[in-house]
């Protein structure tokens, strides 16, 4: 039997995605908007906008704010910490692209 | 069913104290962690030491479960003895439905239904979001100058109205748009683990990942190629030919270009907006001198041109 090969799905690129609301992202995220601001605050996440009910936040924001859910949840760190991480992260991922173009 | 040794997963002895297990406990949470971790089986190692410690740091389930004997050994064939946990008193406490399918058949088979008596309220009326899911996708620099189509096969554990857990194939066909860069993400929405009562599916990430090409290296849309030149080509100057993802040019080498120089071709990367640039890098070959002829310009060049390569080395 042929197997059938299943219509194309499409999907945006997490990174250029639309802007999302405040509200968008705590459905996204699950957890509570006080959490969000929380890492507004923290600097993990950078929207545009003068009041929270004005944020927009760039698409590449929700990963971030998902992996500081996570770390927080699961290693019981603080906001702080999890703010640390995100950036050493990045740090990390930049050396290691540049660690393979010299490959 | 295997059975699984806590203690060992877990790193400690069988006498080991309540502190200890803990200390151990997040010592490899934060090892396995799946958002730190670059391990391929961080994941399930990570959701090994939560069930281990999820036993282990109880004392009511970490007695029951010790009262299995010292013998068993990690990997052995396990059927839980009738009554196992017969003189055990358990206050509830166990997991929530919630958690069910992150633990292990064997977990299941100890502290699934049924143990103790803690009423399993949760079950039945629990509602959840379903899980989001990971996966790579490899792809070649020509499918994110062109766009693409492929087909990703994923392996999705799923439980059966028994509660068994089975591995099911999930063919998905996923358009890959122009101008993708590397370690980006494609959010297929809905398309993750389905929700528990009236909770929403998940999500499906895609992490772009290029195969290495030939000769192109790509650092986001730019894309930087070795050009080899002759000495004479870089020394003069001249027009080379130059392979792009978007065909070959010619390129204008200037007179005095050395190597390692690099010229830049503007908007010659990745498509986008804006699009990426092609950075060409010189390299320059040396001719063999494996003739006579070869061997006599060699000689004359260096008879003529008086040059000295180190002399920035003041040698």
């Amino acid at each position: 039997m042929k197997k059938s090969t299943p219509t194309p799905v499409t999907g945006a690129i997490l990174e250029e995605e639309s802007q999302l609301t405040l509200g968008e992202l705590c459905m996204a995220c699950e957890v509570y908007a006080e959490r969000i601001i929380e890492l507004v605050d923290e600097g993990v996440l950078e929207p545009v906008g003068r009041e929270a009910t004005q944020w927009r936040f760039a698409g590449v924001s929700l990963q971030r704010a998902r992996i500081a859910c996570r770390l927080q949840r699961d290693l019981g760190i603080n906001t702080a910490g999890a703010a640390l991480i995100l950036d050493l992260m990045d740090e990390l991922e930049q050396l290691r692209a540049r660690l393979n173009r010299l490959r | 069913m295997e059975f699984k040794d806590y203690y060992k997963i877990m790193g400690v002895e069988r006498d080991a104290t309540q502190d200890e297990i803990k200390r151990s406990y997040r010592r490899l949470a934060r090892k396995y962690h799946p958002d730190v971790s670059k391990a391929p089986d961080a994941e399930d190692r990570f959701k090994e030491v939560g069930e281990a410690y999820e036993v282990l740091k109880d004392p009511e389930k970490r007695a029951a479960y010790d009262q299995l004997g010292a013998n068993w050994k990690a990997g052995q064939e396990f059927h839980a003895p009738p009554d196992w946990d017969a003189g055990f008193e358990f206050s509830g406490g166990g997991f929530t439905a919630g958690d069910a399918s992150a633990y292990s058949d064997f977990f299941e088979s100890l502290f699934g239904q049924g143990f103790g008596a803690g009423p399993q309220v949760r079950r039945g009326a629990f509602h959840a979001h379903g899980e989001d899911h990971h996966a790579k996708v490899l792809i070649d620099l020509e499918d994110a100058w062109h766009g693409a189509t492929r087909t990703i096969t994923l392996q999705v554990p799923e439980l059966d109205p028994q509660g068994h857990l089975h591995t099911r194939e999930r063919v998905l066909n996923v358009r890959i748009p122009k101008g993708v860069k590397q370690g980006q993400h494609i959010r297929l929405a809905g398309q993750g683990a389905p929700g528990l009562g009236k909770g929403r599916a998940g999500d499906l990430y895609l992490e772009i990942e290029f195969r290495p090409h030939a000769f192109y290296h790509v650092d986001g849309r730019d894309l930087y190629l070795d050009l080899p030149v002759a000495p004479w080509e870089a020394a003069l100057g001249s027009t080379a030919k130059a392979p792009t993802p978007g065909g070959i040019v010619d390129m204008k080498i200037p007179p005095g270009s050395k190597s390692g120089s690099k010229l830049r071709l503007k908007g010659r990367g990745i498509p986008g907006n804006p699009p990426g640039d092609l950075y060409v890098v010189l390299k320059i070959a040396l001719p063999a001198a494996d003739t006579e002829a070869a061997q006599t310009l060699y000689r004359k060049m260096e008879q003529e041109l008086r040059f000295n390569p180190r002399a920035h080395l003041g040698v």
